[in-house]
C-alpha cells in the first residue's frame, strides 16, 4: 500500500489536523507514515495545505508532487492542485464550498461532498474534515474506520475528547456518501 | 521500552536529548526550530532539567560551554543565522575540548536569507565555521527515525572524544512529523569525565579549562594533540549508507532530505531503464572520502544533489580524484528540488534524449 494524499484549504478549516488523524491512523496499523505541512510564505493568506503518505514501504520525499488522492476544501486550493494529480488519483472536494459546475472542469475523477454544509447541520463546521476522511476510507480502505477513532483520541487535546463521538458521527455520514 | 509515535523531527531530537542524558538546554527562537526550543522548555523541567532561554544566540552558546565544562550534558541549537552567531563559542569549545551538542534546522541564506529548508551550512559545519585548526562531528539525519538516534548519538561521540558534535537537520525534516520509535538504551549510560571542572572537594588537584595558549610549542602540542584525536574520529566513526552503487549508470551522493528525494527518483529512473545509486553520507564530517572514492570502481558518473549552491559536491570531487566525472544539481533559496528536476538532469547528464 502506498497513498499520497494533499489536504488543501484554509486555515482553521482543520486541514493539519486531518492530516495528522490519517498519519496516526496510519501508524495505529502498523503503517509507515509522513506529514509535511505548509509553512513560511506559502501560508500567507491564509492557506494551508499539508502532504501525508501512507506506505508500507520506507517512505522517501516528504514532499508530494503527483498526489493519488487531492481533498480540496476550497476553490484556491483545487485551482493549485488539480492538474498534478495523477491519472489513477482522484478529487474529493468539499462541493459546498466550491460550485458544482466548477468542479467538473477537472481533469481527475471528483467526489463532490457537501461536507461543511452537512457538518454544520450535524452540529459544527469543523467536523466537516471527518466527513471527507470517511469518503476517503470508502474509496480506499486505507484504515478501519474504528482505527479513526483511536487516533482521534490522540490527536485532540483532552478537552475535546467529549466531541469524539460526534466526530465520529461524521465519518460515519463521509462513509455513507 | 520503546514505543512508536507521530512526532515532528523538530521534537524528536528534543525527545532524544531528553532521553540521551541532556539536563541543561539553552536556546533562543528561530524559524524553523521553534518547535525543538518549545518542547525543552515543556519537557526538560519535567525531567528535573535545566532550561534557559537565552538573550541572545551567543550567550546560549556560551552557557553551553559551561555547563558542559562542569561535566553535562548541554546541548543548544538553532538555525543558520543563529548558528552563525555560535561560531566563536564553537571555536571555543573546539580548544578547550569540551564534549558538546549544537542542532542546526538549516534554513536558507546568506544573510538572514529566509525560513525555508536549505542544506547551505554544509562548508560551516565541516570546514570550521569558526577560527583556527579544528573539527567538529557533523551528523546528517534523514528522517524522524535518525533525527532521533543521530542526537542520541552525538552525545555519546561528543562525549567520547570531548568535541563539538554538530547534527545537521534542515527545516523539512525539522517541520514534519514522521513515526519514530522512542528506544531507550539498553544499558544505563555512564561516562567518566575526570577532566571536569566540578571543583576539587580538596582531593585532588585543579582541572583547568581554557582554550589560551600563550606559548607558541605549548599551543603547538595542543593542536597536534587535536590534530591526532581528529585523525582517530576520521579512521573509526565514518557512517554512509550506499544502495545499488555496483554497476549504477549513475550515483547519486545527497544527504538528508536531498537523499529522500534522490530515493524516489531511483525508482522513476528505474521504470525508465536508468539504474541510479545513492551515496548517502551520514557523517558529514568525517566525510566517507573511501566509500565515496570507491565509487569510481563502480560506475562512470557521479552526481551530487544538494538544496545548495554547491557544497559537498567539493568534498565528493576530493574523494573522486578525477577517476570519473562528477556533476552536481541543487537550488537554492528554499526552493527544494523535484524528483521531475532531478531525473531531467541525470538524462542530461547522461547524454540520454529527455522524453
Amino acid at each position: 500500500m502506498n497513498y499520497e494524499i494533499i489536504l488543501a484549504g484554509f486555515g482553521g478549516q482543520g486541514i493539519l489536523s486531518a492530516g495528522r488523524i490519517i498519519s496516526v491512523s496510519a501508524i495505529l496499523e502498523g503503517r509507515n507514515t509522513t506529514w509535511f505541512p505548509s509553512y513560511g510564505p506559502e501560508m500567507r493568506g491564509g492557506t494551508a495545505n499539508c502532504h501525508v503518505i501512507v506506505s508500507d514501504d520506507e517512505i522517501g520525499s516528504p514532499i508530494i508532487n503527483n498526489p493519488d488522492i487531492l481533498i480540496a476544501m476550497t476553490l484556491p486550493a483545487l485551482e493549485k492542485f488539480e492538474k498534478v494529480v495523477r491519472n489513477t488519483g482522484f478529487i474529493i472536494a468539499d462541493s459546498s464550498l466550491i460550485e458544482e459546475e466548477r468542479l467538473k472542469e477537472a481533469k481527475s475523477r471528483v467526489f463532490p461532498i457537501k461536507a461543511t454544509q452537512i457538518a454544520g447541520e450535524m452540529g459544527h463546521k469543523a467536523y466537516a474534515m471527518l466527513i471527507m476522511i470517511g469518503k476517503l476510507i470508502k474509496e480506499t480502505n486505507i484504515f478501519k474506520p474504528e482505527t479513526v477513532e483511536k487516533a482521534l483520541y490522540e490527536v485532540l487535546k483532552q478537552e475535546l475528547h467529549k466531541l469524539v463521538p460526534e466526530e465520529m458521527a461524521a465519518l460515519s455520514a463521509g462513509l455513507e456518501m | 521500552m520503546s514505543e512508536k509515535v507521530l512526532i515532528k523531527g523538530n521534537e524528536a531530537i528534543g525527545e532524544a536529548a531528553i532521553r540521551a542524558g541532556c539536563r541543561h538546554y539553552f536556546g533562543y527562537p528561530i524559524t524553523p526550530q521553534n518547535e525543538l526550543t518549545n518542547y525543552m522548555s515543556k519537557y526538560m523541567p519535567e525531567a528535573g532539567g535545566v532550561f534557559i532561554q537565552a538573550e541572545s544566540e551567543i550567550a546560549a552558546i556560551n552557557m553551553v560551554y559551561g555547563a558542559a565544562g562542569a561535566g553535562a550534558r548541554a546541548m543548544t541549537s538553532s538555525s543558520s543565522p543563529g548558528i552563525s552567531l555560535k561560531q566563536e563559542g564553537i571555536s571555543y569549545i573546539a580548544g578547550a575540548e569540551i564534549p558538546a551538542v549544537v542542532v542546526n534546522v538549516m534554513r536558507c541564506g546568506p544573510g538572514l536569507g529566509g525560513i525555508m529548508p536549505a542544506q547551505s551550512d554544509y562548508f560551516q559545519a565541516v570546514k570550521g565555521g569558526g577560527h583556527g585548526d579544528y573539527r567538529n562531528i557533523a551528523l546528517a539525519p534523514s528522517n524522524g527515525q535518525e533525527l532521533y538516534e543521530l542526537t542520541v548519538k552525538a552525545f555519546d561521540l561528543a562525549d567520547k572524544y570531548r568535541m563539538l558534535v554538530m547534527v545537521m537537520a534542515d527545516g523539512a525534516l525539522g517541520q514534519m512529523m514522521e513515526n519514530v520509535e522512542f528506544r531507550d538504551r539498553e544499558e544505563p549510560l555512564i561516562v567518566e569525565k575526570p577532566w571536569a571542572a566540578t571543583g576539587t572537594g580538596m582531593k585532588r588537584e585543579k582541572n583547568s579549562i581554557t582554550s589560551v595558549y600563550i606559548n607558541p610549542d605549548e599551543l603547538e602540542t595542543v593542536n597536534n594533540r587535536l590534530q591526532a584525536k581528529y585523525h582517530e574520529v576520521e579512521e573509526n566513526e565514518v557512517m554512509y549508507e550506499e544502495i545499488n552503487c555496483e554497476g549504477a549508470d549513475i550515483v547519486i551522493c545527497a544527504y538528508g532530505l536531498a537523499a529522500r528525494l534522490t530515493r524516489n527518483v531511483m525508482k522513476s529512473a528505474s521504470a525508465e531503464g536508468i539504474k541510479v545509486g545513492l551515496m548517502r553520507p551520514i557523517t558529514l564530517w568525517p566525510f566517507p572520502k573511501q566509500a565515496v572514492g570507491a565509487l569510481a570502481e563502480k560506475t562512470d558518473t557521479v552526481m551530487s544533489v544538494e538544496l545548495s549552491a554547491g557544497q559537498m559536491v567539493e568534498d565528493v570531487r576530493l574523494a573522486i580524484n578525477g577517476k570519473v566525472p562528477v556533476h552536481f544539481y541543487g537550488r537554492t533559496g528554499g526552493n527544494i528540488p523535484t524528483q521531475d528536476e532531478i531525473l531531467d538532469k541525470i538524462k542530461e547528464v547522461l547524454g540520454k534524449e529527455k522524453k
